[in-house]
């Protein structure tokens, strides 16, 4: 039997915004889940005091710097590696077996659980070269485990950039180097800032890789030298150890605010970019 | 060139790694006891992961079941179904998910969503079912943002011309939109997909982490992360390299899984 | 856009520079790592060694038992913390040092009408013999046997005093004190076990041959499920070091360890 495409049609738009009212129903329970459970606990002091008692009472200072510290600092190592081999594999090389095996490689890379980043990072960077649990280590370890998320997406996102574009841009007597510059890499940019987002957003979610190399001192870092402990790490510690529930909701309450801000940020900055160039 | 070479190297040294540490596992311990034992007891010196693996395979099916079809009907429902401001203001809320550490979203699962199952569906609660569930829910970002992006991605023309041609809203979808976005969609899924079997912590507070061969979705079982994650911490010598070995069949797993999805891929292209 | 990777690359560089001077400052400074268990503890009595003394900047982490052996072995940590009844075997070139007890409690949902147990009934609850509440003067429900990670201090302290434990397959693994007593705490069928300093009114603690895991109890030697905690240095602890562990067994140290829930070492 043959439906009419009209019912089809209505039927599979009913289906699907079912499937996505779902989905936001899911999203706003585990938002306000955590919300409710930590807000409460969450005040000025709680932001701008240091822990004290085992993180029982007192603030979250420290981790909340520390997951602004480590984030970026894994950010600033991967993004240009990561947008400059997307850029490589798609503008620069002609797409052979090695440049299919490469992407191959990286797609295996992204589902390796983070334990073994941590792993690696302990033993390379916190023992082989002497680092010892610090800032640096845990950015360059977070920098490794997020470089697969970028590549693939600034690949996609660079990929879908029309080539006519670029013949534009080179009929003009652009080099390629410009072309990638002031044509493609603007017009990838929403695909590419999701793969930022992502990136980011995994790094803040982390615990095991991070204990392991950017270690879970309470201390206030004063340099990339030092270890810090980002607000997940204190989440796991403390409901984990059962040290107390109140501040670990807290704690998640205030890490789900942050990841929205950083979000509503980076879309900000991203729609004035893309006004600004379509004026 | 310099960039991208270094990317790729400090990619392949993570591989090297693993492998140096895991692969002469193999030869001492043998492979077929290693991939077809039925038991894990590290104090005992045996080391079988088949348990693991079939429970890994369920559980990332599973959450690709359930995560895979919410989330493309999703990037298809914001995209071509309502206006565009209000996809400017859901996708940003939806990769909020992706930053809610994945404790917070084990801890959910073991307060929440394993009670409900242990008391609607019977079993232990803490199982296959409970971890496909919470995987699912994890990958939505993954596959929501990255599909949107694709299927934005698509020139407006393309649409145009299949309404132009007389086709409905949601043929022009199916027969146009889609299948020219189809490789951003893949690509969602198989870093979703990636995403899921690597997932440890959440994992591993919802699954239960019977090491037993799962018989049914409401079984606890163990998957080959949550094994790795569980014991890293403290073993050394032979059952160090074991589970070192366990991330070698990981890699392997994953590989396998890639390369059924890129020719998925290539053989849809020869089609189209 | 390649403006901003290189005022990003900038911002990058000068903070190495800041760090790296920083590193001027003197002040003797050492590093603990291993046994979350005892993480929280070591930092408190960190806290408040180094409010006494200034001079002296000590961090604490974490990481487990194993990380402990391992970091005191490589130097990454000057002092490492293990909580098992029996050093692993390659911790044998490592100086240990008792400085806390930690009582292990059996744990079952406060629904359940069961109240004391043997150890003989415990050893064969969790190998599997005994499988419902039934046989037990419970409920006629199944048994949810609720265990610790292989290698878990806690775990091979309760298997090496239980003694001839055979782990059934059925056992379902949490990995750390917390999530073991939110998996007892809401499955009324579930028993399981953890650090007597994390009993709340969620759980309910059940008698070992009669006796309650309590403080008394185990000071008394009646409560049997007890593990020590270690510190471990490589040869003899040096000036810095040994003034904190000095400072832990001290009667301060051991009083703030005992009113956050650890037994004292003595």
């Amino acid at each position: 039997m043959r439906v009419p495409p009209k019912y089809a049609q209505v039927l599979a738009v009913a289906l699907l915004g079912a499937a996505t009212l779902l989905t936001l129903v899911v999203l706003v329970f585990i938002i306000v889940f955590v919300l409710t459970k930590g807000l409460p606990t969450v005040n000025a002091a709680f932001l701008f005091t240091v822990p004290r008692d085992m993180g029982r009472s007192g603030g979250i200072l420290p981790t909340l710097i520390g997951t602004v510290l480590l984030p970026l600092l894994a950010l600033v190592i991967a993004l240009p590696l990561g947008v400059g081999t997307a850029v490589y594999l798609t503008e620069y090389t002609r797409e052979s077996r090695v440049t299919r095996m490469l992407s191959f490689g990286a797609d295996c890379l992204a589902g390796i659980p983070s334990i073994i980043f941590g792993l690696f990072g302990f033993i390379f960077f916190v023992v082989m070269l002497h680092m010892g649990w610090c800032l640096l280590a845990g950015g360059l370890t977070l920098a490794i485990m997020i470089l697969p998320t970028i590549i693939r997406t600034s690949e996609e996102a660079i990929r879908a950039v029309p080539n006519a574009y670029r013949e534009v841009s080179f009929s003009l007597g652009a080099t390629r180097w410009e072309t990638v510059l002031k044509v493609v890499l603007p017009n990838a940019l929403p695909g590419i800032v999701t793969g930022i987002m992502l990136g980011i957003a995994r790094c803040i979610g982390e615990t095991a890789a991070v204990i392991f190399t950017a270690g879970s001192s309470l201390r206030m870092p004063t340099s990339v030298f030092d270890s810090v402990r980002t607000m997940s790490v204190h989440f796991y510690i403390l409901a984990r150890e059962g040290i107390s529930s109140e501040n670990a909701y807290g704690t998640a309450a205030v890490l789900v605010i942050s990841v929205l801000a950083v979000n509503l940020v980076a879309y900000g900055l991203m729609h004035r970019f893309i006004s600004r160039r379509t004026r | 060139m310099l960039v991208a070479f270094s990317a790729l190297a400090s990619l392949l040294l993570i591989a090297v790694f693993i492998l140096k540490e895991g692969v002469p596992f193999f030869f001492k311990y043998g492979l077929g006891h290693f991939l077809f034992g039925l038991t894990w007891d590290p104090q005992a010196g045996q080391f079988g992961i088949y348990p693991m693996i079939v429970a890994s395979l369920w559980v990332t099916l599973g959450a690709m079941a359930i995560g895979a079809p919410l989330g493309i009907a999703g990037a298809i429902f914001l995209n071509e179904f309502v206006p565009r401001s209000v996809l400017r203001v859901v996708k940003p809320t939806i990769e909020l998910l992706a930053g809610i550490p994945s404790v917070v979203y084990g801890f959910l699962g073991v307060m929440v969503l394993a009670p409900f199952i242990r008391a609607h569906l019977g079993g232990p609660g803490l199982s296959i079912l409970a971890a496909s569930v919470i995987l699912g829910i994890m990958v939505l970002p993954t596959v929501i943002s990255i599909s949107t992006d694709a299927i934005g991605a698509v020139p407006n023309s393309y649409r145009e011309g299949a309404l132009a041609l007389g086709a409905t809203r949601w043929q022009s979808v199916t027969l146009v939109t889609v299948k020219a976005a189809r490789s951003g969609i893949i690509a969602s899924i198989i870093l979703a997909m990636g995403r899921a079997l690597g997932e440890t912590m959440a994992v591993i507070m919802v699954v239960g982490n019977a090491v037993k061969v799962p018989h049914s979705a409401l079984d606890s079982a163990r998957t080959l992360t949550a094994n790795i994650a569980l014991e890293m911490g403290y073993a050394t010598g032979l059952h160090r390299e074991a589970l070192f070995a366990t991330g070698v069949v990981l890699f392997v797993v994953i590989m396998l899984l890639n390369a059924m999805a890129t020719s998925a891929i290539k053989a849809g292209g020869r089609r189209a | 856009m390649l403006r901003q990777w290189m005022s990003w690359a900038g911002v990058l560089f000068l903070a190495g520079v800041l760090a790296v001077a920083g590193c001027g400052k003197q002040r003797a400074a050492f590093t603990m790592a291993g046994s979350t268990a005892f993480q929280p503890f070591a930092e408190k009595l960190a806290d408040q060694y180094m409010a006494a003394h200034p001079d002296v900047s000590i961090t604490v982490q974490g990481g487990g038992s194993a990380v402990g052996v391992q970091a005191a072995l490589s130097g990454a940590a000057q002092i490492g913390m293990a909580d098992l009844v029996t050093l692993p075997p390659e911790a044998s070139p490592l100086k240990s040092l008792v400085v806390a007890r930690d009582g292990i409690a059996i744990v079952v949902s406060p629904k359940n009408p069961v109240t004391q147990l043997t150890l003989d009934q415990v050893r064969r609850i969790f190998n599997g013999e005994i499988r419902t509440w039934k046989e037990l003067g419970g409920d006629d429900h199944p048994i949810a046997v609720v265990s610790r990670e292989a290698g878990s201090g806690t775990r091979s302290s309760f298997e090496q005093i239980v003694g001839k434990v055979k782990l059934t397959p059925e056992a379902i693994i949490q990995d750390s004190n917390g999530t073991i007593r939110e998996t007892v705490a809401n499955d009324v069928n579930a028993i399981g076990y953890l650090s007597h300093g994390l009993l709340n009114d969620r759980i309910k603690a059940v008698e070992v041959d009669g006796y309650l895991c309590t403080e008394e109890s185990i000071m008394a030697g009646h409560y049997r499920l007890v593990r020590p905690i270690f510190l471990l240095t490589r040869g003899e602890p040096g000036a810095t070091s040994k003034g904190f562990l000095d400072y832990i067994l001290s009667e301060e140290g051991q009083s703030m360890i005992h009113s956050n829930g650890l037994i004292r070492a003595k």
